[in-house]
């Protein structure tokens, strides 16, 4: 899991962090409902005004660690590129590096996917549909963020359009590094992973749910254009 | 034998052509990867991915016919089970087998796929409903072969009933229709091939075309119950074809060879041909398979 207070200072640009720990939000009206505050009047019974709330793991420890099992040996992941490192996916199918030996397979839908690839760079269109794609998937969920750009924004630093950190939009659990990293290191990425689920430390999913007033905060202050629902199941 | 006897051998060879069924599919993905070059998942994969979606934490619904779509195709996949006798001459294995089973069974292979089309029209998604208008139009199409098929296999043995189908193809291998009719094997190996979705004829679930088409917004144990269905149907319809064509089994390890055999046909071709566009694919059935099955029942009635 990611200490989020110790990597709170590596940039020092990005100001939304720091000033919304404490927000004065239009979406919150109890506990388990959402406002959807930014969609038209008409449009607001059209979506479920829900709130993600945090589903604890299982008690039993043995079941728990059978599913978790089970969701690491079978990671789907969303076929959704959203930026140039998305392109080191491709490899990963092939007959050369051949990501199907570890159950994992590309996804269409985020309805049925269960890992996110970060594909790199993440510029502030993307990330509207990153939200929407990531909200989407069904729990428990898990994002793998590849490349430099999305750790911290690297070559698009002083960009105007584009976001730093992913992780103050949405939880990451791994990170990648390199510009490009080759596929072995994202074959590595997604192995780390499976060990992050396997010991039960890749609760990304609940960490949204629990952060989601930080989380939603940092997404409506740099995407101007929300027409869509505060949380989209 | 008593009715709750019957009931619990039917579900114990339910349980029995799942496993089966389920297993055919992932030594087939495990084909495909060999084919293509790959290692290729485990033969188990199939399992773990039930599992896992079974255990999602979330879900979402779009209302009731969503929840019905799954559940009336696992009825399609059981109810097309329970009627086939599996073993001929086995009594834990003969389901619940009448004597009109064959027209009973006929009817639920399309049961599940008119219930899927309901449910995941309410799914909303275009993909959705493109991929249930392909499907319904394929299934039209390639239920004429398979139908005419059938029908002249009623007309050479006189009856409707599974059962006395296999009794009739017992006593070696040129008892089996494969030999006795062979224009009716051929149209409806051809409609198999259809059935199975495997290319060139996977238009509805066509991957990097519409992608997943129908299950499109099915996630969680709905996906977990497509997925078992799966499993189940396929079983049921390997082991009709293999009673109806192919001389039935008299014991568990021949019905898994000659299923096995079945479902390699439809692989082989799956993994050597590209897909399909959609109305080429209608048009095939319509064509050749329709006129090898019309064949078939001119010779078997005269």
């Amino acid at each position: 899991m990611i200490d989020k207070d110790k990597y709170k200072d590596v940039n020092p640009v990005e100001e939304e962090v720091k000033t919304l720990e404490s927000p004065k939000n239009n979406w919150y009206v109890d506990e388990k409902t959402l406002a959807n505050a930014d969609l038209p009047e008409e449009e607001r019974e059209w979506f479920s005004d829900a709130r993600p709330q945090v589903v604890p793991p299982i008690r039993w420890t043995p079941m728990e660690k059978f599913l978790n099992w089970a969701r690491a040996k079978s990671l789907w992941i969303l076929a959704f590129g959203t930026g140039c490192g998305a392109i080191e996916l491709r490899p990963l199918l092939t007959a050369r590096y051949d990501i199907s030996r570890f159950g994992m397979a590309p996804r269409p839908t985020p309805r049925q996917a269960s890992v996110f690839m970060i594909g790199g760079y993440v510029s502030l269109k993307t990330l509207k549909r990153i939200v929407r794609s990531y909200e989407q998937m069904q729990g428990p969920k898990f994002v793998v963020a590849v490349c430099s750009c999305a750790i911290n924004g690297g070559m698009y630093w002083d960009s105007y359009n584009t976001i730093k950190r992913i992780d103050n939009y949405i939880p990451v659990d791994v990170y990648v590094t390199g510009c490009m990293p080759r596929p072995e290191a994202v074959l590595s990425g997604f192995q780390k992973l499976q060990q992050l689920i396997m010991d039960g430390k890749a609760e990304g999913q609940n960490l949204y749910a629990e952060k989601f007033d930080w989380y939603k905060a940092n997404q409506k202050k740099v995407i101007k254009d929300w027409n869509m629902p505060d949380y989209n199941w | 034998m008593g009715i709750t006897t019957k009931i619990l051998y039917a579900f114990l060879s339910l349980g029995v052509v799942m496993v089966w069924g389920l297993t055919l599919n992932g030594i087939v993905r495990k084909i495909f990867a060999r084919v293509q070059g790959r290692i290729g998942p485990p033969v188990y994969q199939p399992f773990i991915d039930i599992k896992k979606s079974n255990a999602k934490r979330t879900g979402i619904t779009h209302g009731i016919m969503f929840y019905l779509g799954p559940v009336f195709r696992i009825a399609g996949g059981v109810g097309t089970y329970m009627f086939i006798p599996v073993i001929f001459g086995s009594e834990i294995f003969s389901n619940f087998s009448i004597s009109g089973d064959l027209l009973l069974v006929m009817y639920f292979i399309f049961f599940g796929q008119l219930g899927m089309a309901l449910g995941a029209g309410e799914g909303g998604h275009p993909y959705s409903a493109v991929g249930v208008s392909r499907g319904l139009a394929q299934m039209t199409a390639f239920e004429v072969p398979f139908a005419l098929s059938v029908i002249s296999l009623a007309i050479q043995h006189g009856t409707l009933n599974i059962t006395e189908i296999v009794a009739a193809q017992q006593g070696g291998i040129l008892s089996w229709t494969l030999f006795t009719n062979p224009l009716a094997v051929t149209a409806a190996m051809i409609s198999m091939l259809g059935m199975n979705m495997y290319n060139p004829f996977s238009i509805v679930i066509a991957p990097q075309e519409i992608p997943m088409g129908p299950p499109t917004e099915y996630q969680g144990s709905f996906l977990g119950l497509l997925a078992t269905n799966r499993g189940i149907f396929a079983g049921a319809k390997l082991v009709l074809f293999m009673n109806l064509y192919f001389g039935g089994a008299t014991s568990l390890p021949i019905l898994m060879w000659k299923t096995f055999a079945i479902y390699m046909f439809s692989v082989f071709i799956g993994a050597a041909f590209p897909r399909f566009k959609t109305e080429d694919s209608i048009k095939f059935f319509l064509k050749i398979p329709t006129a090898i099955g019309l064949l078939a029942l001119l010779i078997a009635y005269l």
